[in-house]
């Protein structure tokens, strides 16, 4: 949805990226390529395109052996982020710190250096965090900065805290004309909650319209940052990015870590290749490690040798041996992404460790259902289900199966956006085209009775499939999801957002004027008014000003029924619906007059009604056609007449007979896909 | 064009071995454009390669205008024994709309003609489902039109065709037609109409009195062999001269100048040929065959399928049994048969009936043997007479 594609600005140069997934050959065919593939290719723009991959390994271990990372003790290294708000200038700030730092040459064509999948650049949008390191002299002194790129959006949130907790403080990047924005609270609360350095950079002062002096007061007061620590910069031109630089060696703190400890290091991200395997992002928090180290993954227990190991520069770097406080990758032989669990700590095979802190695991927020197209092409689906799952261990995947859409699967996603990224990487990367249901959101049920209970295993269950809802009568109580909505949007429009919310079942929840025109407003709603059309909605009624971002909060008691869906009496199961007490009539009524407008007219009439247990809540007719034939059909005529038959006799046979209704599956798919 | 046209039936005839030829018609585009000599030479050409029967029907296709009806005696002369007119409307306006070059005057005064001429063997053509049309004005329409008959009428619904500047029209908004209940009404009306002026319905669109159905139509609708001879000409017949034993479905080339040259190349401008398998064949017969009031005879369906009959392959699915209780389709010791309601929804009994039939030859019947097929088909060529179908276009 909008949500995600507001993200950004830079136009991509999709055909470079193409280029590159070419020349890699399919090695890193399941996208999340971690190193910058484009960037090899810039280098060595006069090699042949086939020789490429032989000779690059060689080329960075040679390169490799010349940085000696025990150069960078712990305070000669500084480990940030950058955070923003969709659009303000994130990836084109990466951009020019890397060009500056030399990793990268400087050139026209830098953008999104770090944003390496398709769908990125065409959002805008990050969706995979990244890492580079870079080397910057300062005062005489060469200092090592990680940058841990994180993706931009609020279903990734799981990502940024990830990536954060590698981390001693953030860059928060705010747009001289849009001022805060919802994602920009959103993330400030993320890197806040960590506790980190937070240095604000009010970026695109550049623009004719930046206003930094009222942005620097919006940061003052959502933030409760004194203004004189913004640094206006442009990204764009370059204009004060050197002092960027700078601010973050004097202010972000070094990690602390003793290269005196035992080797400990925390695995903040992960991704697979076909190869390698398992190529894991590790910050280091003590000691060190080297090439033939034996090391044990604390979660598993499981012990593994180093074959390789360096810095992401921000591709793949060889070195000899990283350091405490050190930020790089290593290769040690794990098969299997989950062998690398995020969150998971590292530790020599003779020195074992405390294990620190690890992640709650990602929590699926949204739910769809996904089914190829046509039944045939299942098999090459699930391939491509199983690759790009395999990097983004985030999607939940289950099996499901449709009467009217056949064998699919029912996928859990961080949020929608989430949903959108995946379904549009399925089409760019593997060509697939596929259904997908309209969302659904996880609800619980507390079971009434010992035996229920029994049979469940749990007192409370979790509901993701409407037809597993359990009778009222075997429930204490049902709950929903809820979220806390951030909205920010000019004055003028606070109004029509109240009622808009209000309608959305929505509690205000506080309220603050963010300068003398902008509105921050905190709602409670529940998830499932938000997962349609809430900020497609919102956008259009606020011209496009207003900004959304939510965060989990939980679940609340809720009147919760269960529709179902009749065609001349006989139920549609893959219709039935879950829904609050107060929208069952008009979500009865909105899927009854869709249906009516997606069966075709037959040869009876047809009843379309929406039921609550025995009750008919909303009924529409599908009248029964009377005339339905060829007026002139000669010689001439039959053999397009024949063929046009045939192709009905055909459509036929995909039908679905509900007792003696013919439902044709796109009558299923307008009804049940996303709008 | 004319030696092309005679070229061309004079191939085609030796390819198909025909004996003889029950019926002709002139139509397609503007047939009446042509000299009526083209006429008399195709017939004399036709005559000369097969029996062309003294009372065989000829009929020519005519739009109803004072050039035509000039030339209506001379055609008669030239052998043509029935007229048929596109007539369409007797609203100006409507004719205007549909880009028809006479006037509803004009094509009255025609067909008035023609009556004279060939009393009896007169058709018309009238349409409904026109922009703009009420059911009112539908039916005072019906009520002016019904004293002018002769004793054939066809019905047809105005379909919009893509590509056509009505189509257009109507997808811009600038045009609106009459929604499908109220065609519906409309076809129902002018049903009910004929039928009390004493017109018997015999055809989805056409309705006869005095029996003065059309021989050369109901070829079709019985699967007889025909033979179609001019630019974009269909025709389906057995090429025994080649050694075939299946029918054939054939298109002649389109474009008229290259379709000359290769009559003048290889005596014919035959564009596709398509062989009918058995199952093919039956399906036209089925489709064909309920188009007519009679429906398919159990006899007529023995013709093509000796080994198994309608109820055994409509028994293979029950929603040919709904259609029955739902009083739309009959099967009885006559035969197979659409009802009066029925018939006003047979492209949506069709699609069912060729589930079943294709079914029961794929599950049922071990596939046809190359001795069931000869067997067939020379049962099929003492039997059915073949009624060429001439066009010309030019």
């Amino acid at each position: 949805m909008q949500m995600l594609r507001a993200i950004s600005t830079l136009l991509s140069c999709a055909g470079r990226v193409r280029d590159v997934k070419i020349c890699r050959i399919k090695r890193r065919s399941d996208g999340y390529t971690k190193t910058c593939t484009l960037m090899r290719h810039r280098w060595m723009k006069s090699a042949r395109v086939a020789t490429l991959c032989a000779t690059t390994r060689e080329l960075c271990s040679s390169a490799g052996k010349n940085i000696d990372m025990s150069k960078f003790p712990v305070d000669r290294i500084r480990n940030f982020s950058i955070i923003a708000h969709i659009d303000h200038g994130k990836s084109t700030l990466a951009d020019r710190l890397l060009e500056m730092t030399g990793a990268i040459a400087k050139t026209e064509r830098n953008k999104q250096v770090l944003d390496k999948l398709q769908v990125e650049r065409e959002r805008g949008i990050t969706v995979k965090a990244q890492t580079a390191s870079l080397f910057y002299q300062h005062n005489g002194q060469t200092y090592l900065l990680n940058l841990i790129d994180t993706p931009g959006h609020v279903d990734f949130n799981y990502e940024v805290s990830r990536s954060l907790s590698a981390c001693q403080g953030v860059l928060l990047i705010v747009d001289a004309n849009q001022g805060i924005q919802a994602q920009t609270v959103a993330n400030f609360y993320l890197a806040f909650e960590a506790q980190l350095t937070i240095i604000p950079v009010i970026n695109k002062i550049d623009l004719k319209n930046a206003e930094p002096d009222r942005v620097e007061k919006q940061i003052e007061k959502v933030f409760d940052i004194p203004k004189e620590e913004c640094i206006r910069i442009s990204a764009k031109l370059g204009t004060n990015v050197d002092q960027v630089l700078q601010e973050v060696v004097k202010r972000i703190p070094p990690p602390t870590a003793n290269v005196e400890e035992p080797f400990k290091a925390l695995v903040f991200d992960s991704t697979f290749d076909h190869y390698r395997g398992v190529v894991a992002n590790i910050a280091l928090f003590g000691g060190q490690v080297t090439k033939g180290d034996r090391i044990v993954s604390a979660h598993l227990g499981k012990t593994y040798e180093v074959n390789e190991l360096g810095v992401l520069r921000p591709d793949e770097h060889p070195t000899e041996r990283l350091y405490a406080g050190q930020v790089g990758y290593v290769i040690a032989g794990m098969k299997e992404v989950k062998d690398a669990q995020i969150g998971d700590t590292l530790h020599l095979h003779t020195f074992p460790v405390e294990p620190l802190p690890g992640f709650t695991p990602a929590k699926s927020m949204v739910f769809a259902g996904m089914y190829p197209m046509d039944q045939s092409e299942y098999t090459t689906l699930r391939r491509a289900v199983e690759k790009l799952t395999l990097n983004d261990s985030s999607v939940t995947v289950q099996k499901d199966s449709s009467l009217a859409l056949g064998a699919g699967w029912r996928l859990g996603f961080l949020g929608l956006l989430h949903m959108e990224v995946f379904n549009q990487r399925l089409e760019q990367e593997y060509n697939a085209s596929v259904i997908i249901t309209a969302p659904t959101v996880p609800y619980k049920a507390t079971l009434l009775s010992a035996k229920l209970i029994k049979e469940y295993g749990e007192e409370e269950v979790t509901i993701i499939n409407p037809a597993q809802f359990p009778d009222k009568s075997q429930v204490v109580e049902y709950q929903e999801p809820m979220v806390v909505g951030t909205i920010i949007a000019p004055d003028e429009f606070t109004g029509k957002i109240m009622s808009l919310c209000l309608s959305r079942r929505a509690v205000q929840k506080n309220m603050v004027y963010i300068d003398d025109h902008r509105v921050m407003m905190k709602y409670l709603f529940p998830l499932n008014e938000i997962v349609v059309d809430f900020y497609d909605e919102l956008k259009s009624m606020s011209s496009g000003y207003a900004s959304f971002d939510y965060e989990d909060a939980g679940y609340q008691p809720a009147e919760l029924i269960k529709i179902d869906f009749l065609l001349n009496g006989k139920p549609v199961e893959e219709l039935t619906t879950i829904v609050h007490k107060d929208r069952a009539y008009t979500t009865g009524k909105a899927m009854c007059e869709k249906l009516k407008d997606s069966i075709p007219r037959q040869m009876f009439e047809i009843a379309v009604q929406a039921a609550i247990g025995s009750k008919i809540i909303a009924r529409e007719t599908i009248k029964a056609y009377r005339k339905n034939v060829l007026a002139k059909c000669y010689g001439g005529d039959v053999t397009r007449k024949m063929k046009l038959l045939k192709k009905q006799a055909e459509g036929k046979k995909k039908m679905r007979r509900i007792g003696n209704v013919e439902v044709p599956k796109d009558a299923f798919m307008n009804v049940l896909k996303r709008k | 064009m004319t030696e092309c046209l005679q070229k061309e039936t004079r191939t085609l005839l030796q390819i198909s071995q025909v004996s003889k030829i029950t019926s002709v018609f002139f139509g397609g585009g503007t047939p009446s454009l042509a000299p009526p000599s083209s006429v008399a030479a195709v017939l004399e050409t036709a005559s000369q390669h097969a029996q062309l029967a003294w009372d065989a029907e000829v009929t020519l296709e005519v739009n109803p205008t004072p050039a035509s009806r000039d030339r209506l005696r001379d055609f008669v002369a030239a052998g043509i024994n029935r007229f048929s007119f596109g007539v369409q409307s007797l609203r100006d306006a409507n004719l205007r709309i549909l880009g028809r070059d006479h006037s509803a005057l004009q094509a009255l005064q025609t067909v008035s003609e023609a009556r004279t001429l060939c009393p009896g063997r007169v058709s018309i053509d009238i349409m409904f489902g026109l922009p703009g049309q009420s059911l009112e004005s539908w039916e005072s329409e019906l009520e002016e039109l019904l004293p002018i008959c002769d004793d054939h009428v066809s019905l047809y619904q105005l379909t919009l065709e893509r590509g056509t500047r009505l189509f257009r029209q109507v997808s811009l908004g600038e045009l609106s037609v009459p929604g499908d209940d109220v065609t519906a009404t409309m076809y129902e009306a002018a049903r009910n109409s004929l039928e009390n002026a004493g017109f018997l319905q015999y055809e989805v669109s056409n309705f006869a009195k005095n029996n003065a159905v059309s021989v050369h139509n109901m070829g079709y609708w019985k699967a007889q062999q025909y033979i179609g001879v001019g630019p974009g000409a269909h025709g389906r017949f057995v090429p025994r001269a080649l050694g075939g034993v299946q029918r054939e479905a054939r298109t002649q080339t389109l474009e008229p100048d290259v379709w000359m040259k290769e009559v003048h190349q290889r005596g014919h401008g035959t564009r596709r040929r398509t062989q009918l398998s058995h199952l093919s064949l039956l399906e036209e017969v089925l489709v064909m065959g309920l188009r007519m009031t009679e429906g398919i005879s159990h006899q007529h369906w023995k013709l093509f399928s000796p080994e198994a009959n309608v109820q055994e392959v409509l028994r293979v699915r029950e929603d040919v049994l709904e259609l029955q209780q739902k009083g739309l389709l009959i099967l009885d010791e006559r035969g197979l048969r659409c009802s009066w309601d029925g018939l006003a929804l047979l492209d949506s009994i069709l699609p069912v009936l060729l589930l079943s039939l294709e079914t029961f030859f794929h599950t049922w019947r071990p596939a046809p043997t190359p001795t069931t097929a000869a067997r067939r088909t020379e049962r099929e060529e003492t039997e059915a007479l073949s009624p060429p179908s001439e066009r010309n276009t030019a």
